[in-house]
């Protein structure tokens, strides 16, 4: 199957593609790569990586460890679980939605991507963590801020540049920070996250091994399908699984890097078949179903804490919005738009819940409300929150500020009580 | 329009010397108002080079990210994939180091790419081609291989785009024998300077600026030709003073042209010059302005160690010092990371006060 399928696409170069093609060259293809309609079950992926399984007996598939633990309901979730679920993917949307307000209103500025339509990967991944795991995402990071703990007051006062960010706004809506939560930021260049997270997962297992410390800490890794092109990727998949390091490298592949299409760039396009060639599991999955993300979740996590290694897995989703708010996202085609937005994350999981009896309704709604009271409550703390004073430009340059220097006096610059008064002329 | 009113002169018969000379006075002076009047925002001005050198060239083509169906991530190689077709434009996947070392290796086999970094923090990814694969190459081959490319892209602070997005290159570049570096301001500075770039045997790093792609400035005749070339290596003077020079490229050249009015109402008059070229850098017309002046201050958006402004302030006392009437004042970008709060931003950059501060510090009218 994944033979014929790279054979059906046009590749770059060709001379098909001497006339400008339309953007959607999707529709055709037979595979269920993109737009699975699968209802909520157990996941059914079936590429799955195991033709290597005979060569390297240590690493399993991960579908064959789910098929064991048969379920004995039909249910995944309880309601306590699922309420949570859900309040988490509507705090994620809400807080997006503020974001664009907001940015259209001036209160943001630069460069703001964000995450509407994803939710189902963050949900699904981060609810499963510790507040001791570590996540490291991109410049698309306040959803996964959001559900690694850091307060939308917080992440709202940063993305207004103000003193009560997280980052006391110095880094901004690319560069959230939280080291009570373990969030590990927020990178501009695409990529970059990836060995940074591979090392947190490295200093996990150097605890474990060499500090002989109780360590079980897992680090998630979420990037997009552009940085599949990208060197660094290749190397941290071949360290990660030839150091066994405890992470889930999770792509969010939404078929668009800008206005590239992850097919016009992409000489194999299935991401998780990359995994197996590094010898670690890869597995694909929906990740429009916050229900099916998190069984993969549960899996490739508790694969990490028990030592086995890294698992790739690679969540087929999709945003609603452009690449930022400066995009005015032409090239995707209003259809592709259109069959995704029908299969947005958060209606399929209120429907799960309330078809099988988990909340109601009204539940539902109170959350909602709930979380718009929240999100508005956040702007307005953002508001009031003060602009950094001019002393903190200087500030947090070094961990030891004698890396300053010594001044004329002989003095290191630092100690001097006005040093941090000064500008461009310092 | 001349032929038109020339036989109304010369049919109407009654027309006297002294009012056909005021005629002609009068449609001269229209035709340098029309020739004047015709602006062209940066932006027009690399697409138009970019055109016009691919035109004339077939070996020149471009790479880049977005650079072709999105029409560029700044719209500055707009139309070109229309024009010349996906075998002379190139969307490429996100992986710098990747299509730098590939327009490298295609400049050594005789093609002359021009690669495209979104913003040069993204070419820091790629910098060991640019340096060890470009830079080095002519000189390590003793001139058997030179590397015709061009790597150009935003550099510099934008607006609110935080620590990894904001950084100079200009110092990095210009460290390296081998490379030419060049930031251009005005269009005219931008069609000029990009078409030697292409033209150029070595490799080019053209630094542009994503603040000043929407800005327009009159543009001359002469610059909208196509054979249109800026000598690499030559400053500009934007505005002649007396009083005291003050060097400096790209975006800061509107500050310091800012700055220079409000010196002047004070009394000051400030000698403006717009390097263009970092590397090679135009000792000569600097010397010659500190020379004339005696005082040098030098501004630029980068860190201030080890920056462009440092060069400058070396060459200048080694080969002026006898001629300088006051210390050398450098003015560059804060050294911290750039903030993102939009107030820190601005205190970490130059701003017209400052160099206004600095100008009137060399020329002892304040402490």
């Amino acid at each position: 199957m994944a033979t014929s399928f790279s054979a059906t696409l046009p590749l770059h170069g060709s001379q098909e593609n001497r006339l400008l093609l339309p953007p959607i060259r999707l529709a055709p293809l037979p595979s269920s790569f993109l737009g699975s309609t699968r209802s909520l079950t157990i996941p059914s992926s079936r590429r799955l990586y195991h033709a290597h399984a005979a060569r390297r007996s240590p690493v399993v598939g991960v579908q064959e460890v789910v098929k064991e633990k048969k379920v004995t309901n039909s249910l995944l979730i309880t309601k306590e679980e699922g309420l949570v679920l859900y309040e988490d993917m509507i705090l994620g949307r809400s807080f997006e939605d503020m974001c664009a307000q907001m940015y259209y209103r001036g209160k943001m500025f630069g460069f703001v991507h964000l995450y509407n339509g994803q939710e189902a990967v963050s949900t699904g991944f981060i609810k499963l963590l510790t507040q001791s795991d570590s996540v490291v995402s991109t410049y698309r990071d306040h959803v996964h801020a959001l559900s690694k703990g850091v307060s939308a007051r917080a992440v709202m006062s940063e993305l207004f540049g103000k003193v009560t960010g997280c980052c006391r706004g110095q880094g901004g809506s690319m560069h959230m920070f939280s080291k009570e939560h373990n969030m590990l930021g927020g990178f501009a260049f695409i990529g970059e996250g990836i060995p940074v997270a591979t090392g947190a997962a490295f200093t996990s297992k150097y605890k474990r091994e060499v500090l002989k410390q109780d360590c079980e800490d897992v680090t998630v890794a979420f990037f997009g399908d552009g940085t599949c092109n990208n060197g660094q990727f290749y190397e941290c998949l071949n360290m990660a699984a030839l150091y066994k390091l405890p992470i889930i490298f999770v792509v969010e592949n939404n078929l668009w890097a800008i206005g590239m299409s992850h097919l016009r760039s992409t000489s194999d396009p299935e991401i998780w078949k990359k995994g197996p060639a590094f010898g670690m599991p890869g597995v694909h999955v929906d990740g429009m179903d916050v229900l099916k993300v998190r069984e993969v979740a549960k899996e490739a996590v508790m694969r990490a804490r028990r030592g086995e290694g890294p698992t790739l897995v690679e969540c087929e989703t999709y945003r609603f919005r452009g690449h930022s708010l400066a995009d005015p996202d032409e090239l995707r085609d209003a259809a592709e738009k259109a069959k995704y937005a029908a299969r947005d994350p958060i209606t399929a999981l209120k429907k799960y819940l309330v078809e099988n009896k988990l909340a109601s309704e009204g539940e539902l709604k109170t959350i909602e409300k709930k979380i718009d009271e929240l999100v508005e409550e956040a702007v307005e703390f953002a508001d009031a929150s003060p602009q950094p004073g001019r002393s903190q430009l200087l500030e947090n340059v070094f961990a030891d500020p004698k890396g300053f220097g010594i001044g004329p006096d002989g003095r290191y610059r630092c100690e001097d009580p006005k040093f941090t008064e000064g500008t461009a002329q310092v | 329009m001349w032929g038109i009113l020339r036989r109304s002169a010369v049919d109407g018969g009654g027309f006297s010397a002294s009012s056909l000379r005021r005629t002609r006075f009068a449609l001269v002076s229209a035709r340098s108002y029309a020739a004047g009047s015709k602006e062209m925002t940066v932006r027009d001005a690399l697409n138009s080079a970019i055109d016009e050198e691919m035109s004339a060239d077939p070996k020149v083509f471009v790479m880049g990210e977005e650079v072709g169906q999105y029409q560029g991530a700044y719209k500055i190689t707009k139309g070109l994939l229309e024009k010349y077709g996906p075998e002379r434009v190139y969307d490429t996947p996100i992986t710098e180091a990747g299509f730098t070392g590939i327009g490298v290796g295609a400049a050594y086999a005789g093609l002359k790419p021009v690669v495209e970094f979104m913003t040069f923090n993204f070419s820091m990814q790629a910098i060991d081609h640019i340096i060890n694969s470009a830079a080095k190459s002519n000189y390590m081959s003793a001139g058997q291989i030179n590397v015709p490319i061009v790597f150009r892209g935003p550099n510099g602070a934008a607006a609110g785009v935080g620590a990894q997005h904001s950084q100079c290159y200009a110092a990095w570049y210009a460290s390296v024998p081998g490379l030419k570096v060049l930031a251009p301001y005005s269009a005219e500075d931008a069609r000029g300077l990009l078409k030697a770039a292409i033209r150029d045997p070595d490799p080019v790093v053209f630094l542009e600026n994503e603040l000043l792609y929407g800005e327009s400035f009159p543009i001359s005749e002469e610059a909208l030709d196509s054979s249109f070339c800026l000598p690499i290596g030559k400053a500009r003077i934007e505005r002649e003073g007396k009083d005291v020079t003050i060097t400096t490229f790209s975006k800061m050249v509107g500050f310091v042209l800012k700055a220079a009015e409000k010196l002047a109402e004070e009394g000051i008059s400030a000698e403006v010059i717009n390097l263009r070229s970092i590397r090679p850098l135009d000792r000569a017309t600097i010397n010659a302005s500190v020379r004339k002046t005696s005082r040098l201050v030098t501004v630029e958006e980068g860190f201030p160690q080890h920056g462009v402004c440092a060069e400058i302030c070396a060459s200048v006392v080694e080969e002026s010092f006898s001629y300088l009437d006051a210390p050398v004042e450098r003015i560059a970008g804060a050294d911290v990371p750039m903030p993102y709060a939009a107030n820190l931003e601005r205190l970490a950059l130059p701003q017209v006060e400052d160099i206004v501060r600095a100008a009137k510090r060399a020329c002892y009218r304040s402490k």
